[in-house]
């Protein structure tokens, strides 16, 4: 019977330069569905979670899912996972393009790459051959550059890259592909960078996707597209706006953090928004691989179109660091694609900077001629670059994020981070179940763990009170084990606005003849996130690492709707580990039993 | 009067910003009705920065905020 898998892994040794082909079990595989379940197991066995993140005993696992490349929606995506130098702990960053499927037309489902290159090297994938060539001349490059001078030899290939933050080891370093699509976060740019691999490219000259059972594939593709056009946040709101029309609705409830979470709401919010930006500088829109949905932007930069940026980085870049001026926002998100950034934490290391530089920690004569004044918008840019390259000494303690940055200056309070990796867009004082999401995101501060805005803020699929406690536990652990489940897979979890787990079943099945029903799906996840906080048990978690910023739960907000509120942690988190089978922060062995983890 | 804030696809063909008397809007649904959007139209009501419902009682100094269906990450 065939399946979606095709059953093959491509492991490259940069240390000895030898590459082998391994067989990936079919039971093995629907264990973990693939992905980011599949390439966690493989990391986790492989004993990752012990070693130095940035030494050659560390490895990089670039997956697809049985999805990624299916003739269904949203079926684009690729992860990789790694032992993350920002946190120490598990990283699976996830991103779109067209570079995951491409892999897998190419006929694998995933590529480790283990060891260190003596000189910069890079990969080059042809179906199944496979080769490490040099790469010195590419070395240095930015991100768009790299994938010009790679299409140049190769006119068919999808080009994945580091650009200067993953070559200088910046822990916020970005992998990029398809020149603007970024698996962003937890510093996993700085691993490849470490290992000296520029680039990966990939040129497959098929374009099919096998199933276990067409047909039923077929039927459950049709389903889902039929309900992703006809939802109104996948048909209307994303396509027209892309995430930006958060901006204006989340500052509405008075949960968008201004000035590095010093307030939660930004009289000035509307200049940044979703509407400002698609009145003013939208071109058009841009589509991954397989997304019937559209949500990325293209947009005016001067006299050049660009890759626009997303709702985090408007907020990140924008109140985040006291800015209302969107020409500067796409300018700052236009050098961390180029330059290789997650473009959430470092907008919000410079507004950390910006903290200390208010409170008199950083000096004017370290900012060596440029202040970190709220507002400053050349300011933003300038040290944007100077993170990425690595310039000065207080850029290159900025690199390493907001808490070492802060940690540094005797104030690690200042970072709003969990598990050092900074939080995203939403103030969790009064949003409660966000805020759980965050304290116990095994990847550290992260929204796309478990979404819970969209119950608590946008009403999907229910509204419910985002000010309350009850019920969060569960809420939390539901979408955190569903997400685990749709990046498995190889799909965007914005598919999850319109579609739920029977759909998420029926498309497995279909593709690689499982027989999942709701609740079997969702019990895979569980499997996969449980398998998650073993690696971090391993790679040396403590309990008290799922918190939050003091400033959470003991600094109400000051101003806007949400004025007063904190963040109920103490409530929330025994209710989680109750609902979860943890003892501790950590699976307790029964939960471990029933989960099939305990070999 | 009742400030009405519209956002996305509601703001085509109307202000961003309207006012509307207390009388005669009671509550939000009669602030929506009075802007010819359908109730069903709206996924996130939200009065002073609250989640609402449309028998919510307005008055002035109120700030009425309308959303359509809206999502992202």
């Amino acid at each position: 019977m065939g399946t979606s898998y095709n059953g093959k892994l491509l492991r490259i040794n940069l240390t000895d330069k030898t590459i082998k082909t391994e067989e990936i079990p079919y039971e093995k595989a629907v264990k973990y569905i693939g992905g980011r379940g599949l390439g966690t197991k493989m990391m986790y066995d492989e004993g990752i979670a012990k070693v130095d993140p940035l030494s050659p005993e560390n490895k990089l696992a670039y997956m697809t899912g049985p999805l990624t490349g299916a003739a269904v929606p949203t079926g684009g995506r690729y992860m990789v996972i790694t032992k993350s130098p920002l946190t120490g702990m598990i990283a699976c960053s996830n991103s779109g393009g067209i570079w995951g499927g491409k892999l897998k037309y190419a006929g694998w489902d995933g590529i480790i790459v283990e060891g260190k290159a003596d000189t910069p090297v890079r990969i080059h994938i042809e179906d199944d051959k496979a080769e490490i060539l040099p790469a010195d001349d590419l070395w240095g490059k930015l991100a768009e550059e790299t994938d010009s001078e790679l299409k140049k030899i190769y006119p068919d290939a999808s080009v994945l890259s580091i650009a200067p933050a993953g070559e200088t080891g910046s822990l916020m370093a970005a992998i990029m592909n398809d020149t603007d699509r970024a698996a962003g976060r937890s510093g996993v740019g700085a691993v490849m960078g470490s290992k000296n691999l520029k680039a990966i490219t990939v040129v497959a000259s098929t374009g099919k996707v096998e199933a276990a059972d067409a047909e039923a594939l077929k039927e459950s593709n049709k389903e889902s597209l039929g309900m992703i056009k006809e939802n109104g946040v996948t048909s209307g709101g994303l396509p027209t706006y892309g995430t930006a029309v958060l901006v204006n609705i989340v500052n509405s409830v008075g949960s968008l953090p201004t000035r590095n979470w010093q307030g939660s709401y930004d009289e000035n919010a509307e200049k940044i928004s979703g509407e400002a930006m698609t009145e003013g500088a939208l071109s058009k829109n841009s589509f991954c691989h397989r997304c019937p949905i559209g949500c990325g932007r293209v947009v005016k930069m001067d006299d050049q179109e660009v890759g626009g940026p997303e709702y985090e980085v408007l907020w990140a870049y924008g109140s985040n660091c006291g800015i209302d001026d969107l020409a500067t926002v796409i300018k700052a998100n236009y050098w961390c694609n180029e330059l290789g950034l997650d473009a959430i934490s470092t907008p919000c290391t410079i507004a950390s900077a910006m903290e200390l530089y208010q409170r008199g920690y950083i000096t004017e004569e370290m900012c060596e001629g440029i202040p970190l004044t709220w507002g400053n918008k050349e300011g933003v840019i300038e040290w944007t670059k100077r993170i990425g390259y690595g310039q000065t000494e207080l850029g290159k303690l900025m690199a390493q994020g907001s808490y070492r940055l802060c940690d540094h200056f005797g104030h690690p309070e200042f970072s709003m981070s969990v598990k050092k990796q900074e939080m995203p867009a939403y103030d969790a004082r009064g949003i409660q179940g966000i805020g759980l999401n965050y304290a116990t995101s095994n990847r550290g501060g992260c929204h796309v763990r478990g979404y819970t805005i969209s119950p608590e803020v946008l009403g999907a699929p229910e509204q419910i009170d985002r000010n309350a406690t009850e019920g969060k536990a569960t809420w939390v652990k539901t979408f955190q084990d569903l997400t685990a489940v749709i990046d498995s897979a190889g799909l965007c979890l914005f598919s999850s606005f319109a579609l739920g787990a029977p759909q998420y079943a029926d498309l497995l099945n279909g593709a690689t003849g499982t027989s999942y029903d709701a609740a079997g799906v969702l019990e895979v996840g569980e499997r996969i996130y449980n398998l998650e906080r073993l690696f971090n048990k391993e790679a040396g978690m403590k309990p008290e690492d799922d918190k939050l910023p003091k400033r959470l739960l003991a600094e109400p907000i000051v101003d806007g709707p949400s004025k007063g509120s904190v963040n109920h942690l103490d409530v929330t988190l025994p209710q989680y580990y109750e609902v979860r089978g943890w003892e501790n922060a950590f699976p307790k062995p029964e939960t471990l039993q029933r989960l099939g983890l305990t070999n | 009067m009742i400030e009405v804030r519209l956002f996305a696809t509601f703001r085509e063909g109307r202000d961003k910003i309207i006012h509307l008397p207390e009388e005669g809007h009671p509550d939000a649904g009669s602030v929506i009705d009075a802007l010819g959007i359908p109730r069903g139209e709206v996924a996130i009501l939200l009065v002073n920065g609250q989640h609402s419902k449309p028998k919510t009682p307005v008055k002035t100094g109120d700030v009425v905020a309308l959303f359509p269906p809206v999502g992202g990450g």
